[in-house]
This record gives structure tokens, sequence and C-alpha cells, in this order.
């Protein structure tokens, strides 16, 4: 292996050119060149929080409609004080957290049967081909008819929203396998269960986790739907109530709850990929 | 014939484990018949390398042998433990390279017959490595130690060099012709080189219209190196059955 392109900087500490493409891969460099990439790629974000909150000081924005980013800085430290914000936030989590675990489950059991018999696949696929262009959200109503205003449809709603992207990747991914590592299994005399275990479920890993990616985004758009419809707690049910009394802010705090959860489950599912491929050259050189 | 006394290990005593036999073998894609009544024997212990031009079933006799494909007709009779190079080294990319080796070994002391393999191939410091970061060459002597080491009374090499440098390749066949040596195993090589067999086999064999057109016994003292005495005349010889001239060839 060629080491990476390094030079001198002035300070005298090596640092890594700025055309190495191995970023990523670097557990070693400087910290210092970290922080400034990051401060750089929080430029925007910075800029643009600025000068909102200056045309809020001048008058420019309306104050109702658009509050200040301080103000609602402000909104959340209340609502964080006042233990309302962390009370509706684990109840969402609490939410998202069962309804993607029951797709979890549905999906990669639905997809492994699918996927791995023929008799499988006529028996499951139709029906969750057809099911899956059925736009879910639809539904709610129906939802609040058979499971009433509980936890029960809320659940429902994302664990029927985030079955559908693990199967189907999933499914693609058993389907997919390379066939020439199969023939390999066969000369080695891999038995069926061995032939699943070491080459068909870890060929697939990468679109299952595709596919979890896509759950976890269906999932938070599933719950918002679903707290906004006859709930009494959790971050959609404050931006509705908050909408009742004309409070801009809390909904710009939920928003940004919102936001922020869409990030950090995000992140999380790299942080996954990257332990779990990291076979793959691109998981480590890429970011 | 002797046919189903079935050797229970092969080891480099030559005549032990039973050849391998092929009689009346019929495989057909379509209305064409690529192995038409083929016979082939094998002996244990012989390294046979088989030629032909592209199409010509090479490949789909070895597949055969390999249990991939289904002949419609015809017998085989194949030693116990069989195991396969293919021309692309197919390793599980997920699995790091001793893993690979070991895939399909009971587990107790799979790490250890690795290892081992590994060392016969001259990769044992590249056993932790994700296959992805090998070499062509390094990948393919994978393959080779992941055939090694289940210790086969027949190898089955399906052009495992075609896909290697020039430098590389030389190594490669080197270093097959030291373990087939040292492992005593038949080996049926399929390749279009003709220089390769002659390196490497005891006997070539072309296919021709389904069938073995020409047998020729090569005898030539081991080690052998490119290009010496004998060489020509039995090259030229195989040309001549694969439809070339040497100047074509060259």
């Amino acid at each position: 292996m060629s080491e990476p392109v390094l030079h001198v900087a002035p300070g005298g500490a090596w640092r890594r050119a700025p055309w190495d493409l191995r970023r990523g891969f670097s557990r070693w460099a400087v910290p210092a060149a970290g922080l400034r990439r990051g401060l750089q790629r929080a430029g925007t974000t910075i800029g643009i929080l600025v000068a909102w909150q200056a045309a809020s000081g001048l008058g420019l924005l309306p104050a109702r409609a658009v509050p200040a980013p301080l103000a609602v800085l402000q909104a959340a430290r209340d609502l964080l004080l006042s233990g309302a914000l962390i009370h509706h936030l684990s109840v969402s989590l609490l939410r998202v957290a069962a309804g993607l675990a029951l797709a979890i489950v549905t999906g990669t059991v639905l997809a492994l049967a699918a996927g791995l018999s023929r008799l499988g696949e006529d028996l499951i696929d139709p029906p969750m081909q057809m099911a899956r262009t059925l736009p879910f959200l639809a539904l709610v109503p129906l939802f609040i008819l058979w499971f009433g205003i509980g936890e029960t449809p809320k659940v429902a709603l994302v664990t029927l929203g985030a079955t559908f992207p693990i199967y189907l990747n999933l499914f693609a991914g058993i389907r997919g396998a390379d066939p020439k590592l199969v023939e390999v299994a066969a000369t080695l005399g891999l038995s069926r269960g061995a032939l699943i275990r070491h080459v068909i479920l870890p060929a697939a890993l990468p679109n299952f986790l595709t596919g979890l990616r896509y759950a976890i985004g269906i999932a938070w758009l599933s719950l918002v739907v679903g707290e906004q419809i006859n709930a009494e707690s959790g971050i959609g049910y404050l931006m509705m109530d908050a909408r009742d009394f004309l409070r801009t802010d809390i909904i710009m705090v939920g928003l940004a709850v919102y936001a922020m959860l869409g990030l950090a489950s995000d992140q999380l599912v790299r942080a996954l990929e990257r332990t779990a491929l990291a076979w793959r050259p691109a998981a480590r050189f890429g970011r | 014939m002797s046919t189903s006394v079935q050797g229970s290990m092969s080891t480099s005593v030559q005549g032990v484990a039973p050849g391998t036999q092929v009689r009346g073998l019929i495989r057909r894609f379509g209305p064409t018949a690529v192995l038409d009544g083929l016979n082939l024997d094998i002996p244990a212990g012989h390294f046979v390398a088989l030629l032909g031009r592209s199409g010509s079933g090479k490949t789909t006799l070895l597949r055969t042998l390999a249990g991939l494909d289904t002949a419609e007709q015809g017998s085989v009779i194949l030693p116990p433990r069989r195991a396969v190079v293919f021309q692309e080294p197919r390793l599980m990319p997920w699995k790091r390279v001793w893993e690979n080796v070991a895939l399909g070994l009971p587990e107790s002391d799979a790490r250890d017959r690795a290892e081992q393999a590994l060392r016969e191939v001259e990769l044992a410091h590249r056993m932790d490595a994700w296959p992805l970061t090998l070499s062509g060459g390094e990948a393919q002597r994978a393959g080779l130690a992941r055939a090694l080491v289940r210790e086969p009374d027949l190898l089955l090499l399906d052009e495992p060099f075609a896909a290697l440098d020039a430098l590389t390749r030389l190594r490669m066949q080197a270093l097959v012709a030291e373990l087939w040596v040292r492992h005593g195993m038949a080996a049926l090589l399929v390749t279009h080189d003709v220089d390769e067999a002659l390196l490497l086999a005891d006997h070539a064999v072309v296919l021709q219209r389904g069938q073995i057109g020409l047998q020729l016994r090569i005898d030539l003292p081991r080690p052998r190196r490119h290009g010496s005495a004998g060489f020509a005349a039995l090259r030229a010889e195989l040309l001549r059955s694969l439809g070339l001239s040497e100047e074509e060839a060259a």
C-alpha cells in the first residue's frame, strides 16, 4: 500500500494534501484540519441564521409568522426547562422505535420467505407489490376507525410505511446475490443453510441497509402525519397545539427537532454501514 | 475397470485414489452438442491439460466434473474429493482471506488449516485482509489455497491464470507445478495457452467437435521451463491440432 500524499504545513506539522481523496480513511489526520473543515461546512447555515436574525431585528420579517432564531431558541429553552420537550420527544421516539422494529421484523421475514423460495415469492411478492403502490398515508382515517386514537394507529402507520423499503431492498439483494459465488459455495460443498448464511445474506446486507435508511425516513414522515391527527402527546401534537395558540416559535422548535432526529438516525445507519460493510473499499474510502 | 472403489484419502502415492473416468458424455445447448460422446481418463496423480478453441466445450466439461453442470448422457466416475479454481478468484468479499479459505471446513481447526494452505501459496501474511484489497495475483493464490486446503484428489483449474499479467502468470504457473508435485493430486487444467499446457501437464488433450481429438503425452523432465528442449516439436503439434500454424500463433 502506498503512503498517503503528505506535505509540510507552515507550522511544521504533517498535514494531508488537499487533493488527497482518502481523508475519510484517516484516523491520524490532524484535528485542527478537521475542525476547519467543519466550520467551513457550517458556514452557510450560520450565515443564513445571522441574516435571518438581522432581518427579524430590523422588522423585515413579521414576528408572528416568522419568529427570529433567537426567539425559537428561547422557546426551545422554555420547553426544555418545563420538561415538555423531553416528554413529547420521548413519546415520539418510542413510537418510531416500536414501529420501526416491527417493520424490520416484518419486512425481513417476508423478504427472506419470498427471496429464498419460489413458492414464497409467488405467495408474498404480488400482494406486496400491489400494496406498496398504495399511498399508505391515505389509510389514516381507516386506521383511526380500526385502532381508535391511542398508540396503536400511530405505531401501525410507521410500521406499514417502513416495511416496504425493507422488504423491497432485501428481496432484491437476496435475488441479486452473485451466481458465481453461489457456484463456489456449491463446489465447496456448503449446505443450503450454510449457503444462505455465508453467501446470500452477506451479499444482501448492503441492500438491507439501504432499505433501512429509506425506512427510517418514512418512519419519521409517518409519525408526523400520525401525530398531527388525534394525538395527545408527541412532537407532532406539540406543534398542532402550538398552532391553536399561534405559537409559531414552538412550531419552529418542532421542525428543528424533526430535522435533528432525521439527521441523527441517518448518521446511525451510516455508522452501522461502516461497521457491517467494513469489507467494502467504498465504505472505508468514502464518507 | 474398477469403478466405485472410492479411496479414502489422496496421498502422494500414485494409484491409491481412484482416477477420473468419463464415458460417452453428451451435453447439448439447444441443437448443438457441445460434448458429443466424450471419453476421457485422468489417472490418479496425473496432470491433464485440456485445450480447444473457444466454444469447444472445455469449460462445460470442467463444470460437469465440478458438479456445476449436468450432462444429458454418459457416465462420470470421480474421486471423492474435488476442488475448483476458477478464472476469477471468486472470493466472498465479506469474508477475510483466511475465512474464504476455511469456508466449508469443520470449524475446530479451520483457521490453522487455512493458515497452512495460505503459507503454501505464500499468502499467510495477508490472511486477515479483505479480499478486495488483494492484487489479482494474490486473490488467485487465495483461490488456490481454498482449493488446496480441501486436499483434493482431483484439482480442476478453469483458466486460472488467464486474467493475470504476464509476470504474475509465470510465477503462478511455477507455484502450481510445485504444489502439484508436492501433493500429487490429479489435475485438469483448462487453458488456451499451449505453452502453459507444455509447462505443467503430463498429457495435453485437445477438444474437437465434442470429443477428444488429440491426446499428446508430454514426456519432458521437470521442473520445466518455457522453450526448453523438446518444447518446439510438441508445441507445433498442439497448434496444428488447434488449427493454427506456428507463425499465426506467435
